[in-house]
C-alpha cells in the first residue's frame, strides 16, 4: 500500500501536468479559430478561381500548357508531404504518415513541408528533396516557395506528376490524410469544397457560355494557371494548420480531462487511506485504554 | 431588362465588394474599360489600378491588385490579391508598403519569383495612394 506521502507527491505532480497541457488546449483554441477563420475565408476565392479555370480550358481547347500535359506513363511521381513542425498534436502525423508509408518507395520523391515528414522521410530512407518550413499563419509566400519546387521538377522532366499529402480540415475532431493530384491538371477540384465536410471536392463544369478574351485565352490560362497552383498550395497549408490547431486542442483537452480525473482518483485514495490510518490509531488508543482500566 | 450589374470581389481573406451597381470601370490589360449591364461574357487580366464603382448614381472607388475579372451578363467577378475600399485605405501604411517593395526590388540577388512578388506589392500599394490622393485634388 503506498505511503500518504508518496501519494501527495504524485497528485501534485499530475496537477502540474493538467496546468500545463490546459495553457497548451486554450493556445491551441485561440490559434484554431483563427486557422479555421483563414481556411474558411479563402473559400469563395478559390471557388471563383476554380470556375474561372474551368471556362479557360473548356473555351482554350487547342492550347497547350506544359502544366496541363498529361504523362501517358507516369513513372516518378513527386510527393508533397504538408506535416506539423511540432507534436502533441494527437494522431495527426501518425495517421498521415501511414499514409505516405504506403507510397511506391522506389519511385516517389518527397518534398516536405514541416519538419514530422521530413524527420520520417529520413527515418524510412527514402527520397528527400527538399524540407520547407512554413509560417505558423501561413503566408501567400511560402505556398509560392513549395509549389515553385514540385513544378520546377515537373517542368525538368524529372517527375511525371506532382501530388499533395495533407490533412484534410473536416471538423474539429475530424481531419483526413488527404493525397491529391496537383499536377498535371486533370480535374479542377477545389479543396475548399471539403470544408463543410464534402469529401469529395467538385469537379467544376464550364457554363457552356461563349467568353471573349482579353488580350486572348492563352495569355489569360497561362497567368492563371501557376497562380492556381500556388493558390491551391495555399488553400492546402490553410487546411493543414487549421487540421494542426484541431487536433492539437483536442488531444490537449484529453490530457487535461485524463490528468482531472487521475487527481480524483488518487485524492479518494489519500483519503482513503488517512481515513483508516486515523481509525486504526483511534481503535489503538481505545484498546489501550481498556486494557489499562 | 436589368439596368443593375452584379459586382463582386474576391481577395484570398474575404469578400471585399458585393453590390448591384450601374457602371463598372476597371483596369483591364489593354486599357480601362468600361462595363454596364449585359456586357457581352469576357475574361480579362486586371491590372493593379482603381475601379470606379457607380452605384445608385453615386460614385465609389476602390483601389485592387492584380488579378482577374470574369463578365458575365449579369456578374461581375474580380479576383485579385489585394482590394480596398477608398475609406479603408490608410495612406500611411500603403506609403510605408511602397517603400519597402521598393527598398526590397534595390537588393541584389532577387530570384524571379522575389521580383514579381515586390513588383505586385509595389503596384498595389501605388494604386491604393492614387485613389486616397485622387479624392483630394
Amino acid at each position: 500500500m503506498p505511503s500518504t506521502r508518496d501519494i501527495r507527491r504524485r497528485i501534485k505532480s499530475i496537477k502540474n501536468t493538467a496546468q500545463i497541457t490546459k495553457a497548451m488546449q486554450m493556445v491551441a483554441a485561440s490559434k484554431m479559430r483563427r486557422a479555421q477563420d483563414a481556411a474558411m475565408a479563402g473559400r469563395p476565392y478559390a471557388e471563383l478561381m476554380n470556375r474561372m479555370l474551368a471556362e479557360v480550358t473548356a473555351t482554350a481547347t487547342d492550347f497547350q500548357h506544359p502544366l496541363l500535359e498529361n504523362r501517358t506513363n507516369t513513372k516518378k511521381r513527386a510527393i508533397i508531404l504538408v506535416s506539423t513542425d511540432k507534436g502533441l498534436c494527437g494522431g495527426l502525423n501518425t495517421n498521415l504518415l501511414r499514409d505516405a508509408a504506403q507510397l511506391d518507395k522506389e519511385n516517389s520523391v518527397f518534398i516536405c513541408a514541416g519538419r514530422k515528414g521530413a524527420q520520417f522521410v529520413g527515418r524510412t530512407r527514402r527520397e528527400l528533396t527538399a524540407e520547407l518550413s512554413y509560417a505558423d499563419v501561413p503566408e501567400f509566400s511560402d505556398a509560392r516557395t513549395i509549389a515553385k519546387f514540385g513544378v520546377d521538377l515537373y517542368t525538368e522532366g524529372t517527375v511525371d506528376a506532382v501530388d499533395v499529402l495533407f490533412t484534410n480540415f473536416i471538423s474539429t475532431i475530424n481531419q483526413k490524410p488527404e493525397l491529391r493530384q496537383l499536377l498535371p491538371i486533370v480535374n479542377i477540384k477545389g479543396v475548399e469544397g471539403t470544408v463543410a465536410g464534402d469529401n469529395e471536392g467538385h469537379t467544376l463544369e464550364a457554363s457552356g457560355q461563349e467568353f471573349l478574351f482579353e488580350p486572348d485565352a492563352p495569355e489569360v490560362l497561362s497567368s492563371l494557371l501557376p497562380h492556381y497552383i500556388n493558390y491551391q498550395l495555399f488553400q492546402i497549408l490553410l487546411e493543414s494548420k487549421a487540421s494542426e490547431h484541431s487536433s492539437r486542442m483536442v488531444a490537449m483537452k484529453n490530457a487535461t480531462d485524463n490528468a482531472n480525473q487521475i487527481i480524483k482518483d488518487l485524492t479518494l485514495e489519500y483519503n482513503k487511506i488517512r481515513q483508516a490510518s486515523i481509525t486504526s490509531e483511534l481503535l489503538e488508543i481505545t484498546t489501550a485504554q481498556m486494557a489499562l482500566g | 431588362m436589368a439596368n443593375t450589374i452584379k459586382l463582386e470581389i474576391v481577395t484570398p481573406k474575404s469578400v471585399v465588394y458585393s453590390e448591384e451597381v450601374s457602371m463598372v470601370g476597371l483596369p483591364g490589360r489593354q486599357g480601362d474599360m468600361g462595363i454596364y449591364p449585359n456586357h457581352v461574357p469576357l475574361m480579362t487580366k486586371v491590372n493593379a489600378g482603381e475601379i470606379e464603382v457607380t452605384r445608385e448614381g453615386q460614385k465609389e472607388l476602390l483601389a485592387v491588385g492584380d488579378g482577374f475579372a470574369e463578365i458575365m451578363p449579369e456578374k461581375i467577378s474580380i479576383l485579385t490579391d489585394m482590394a480596398a475600399l477608398e475609406a479603408e485605405i490608410d495612406e500611411a501604411k500603403a506609403e510605408e508598403a511602397l517603400k519597402a517593395a521598393e527598398n526590397r526590388l534595390k537588393g541584389e540577388n532577387l530570384s524571379d519569383e522575389q521580383i514579381i512578388a515586390a513588383e505586385a506589392a509595389a503596384a498595389a500599394a501605388m494604386a491604393q495612394l492614387k485613389v486616397k490622393r485622387r479624392n483630394r485634388s
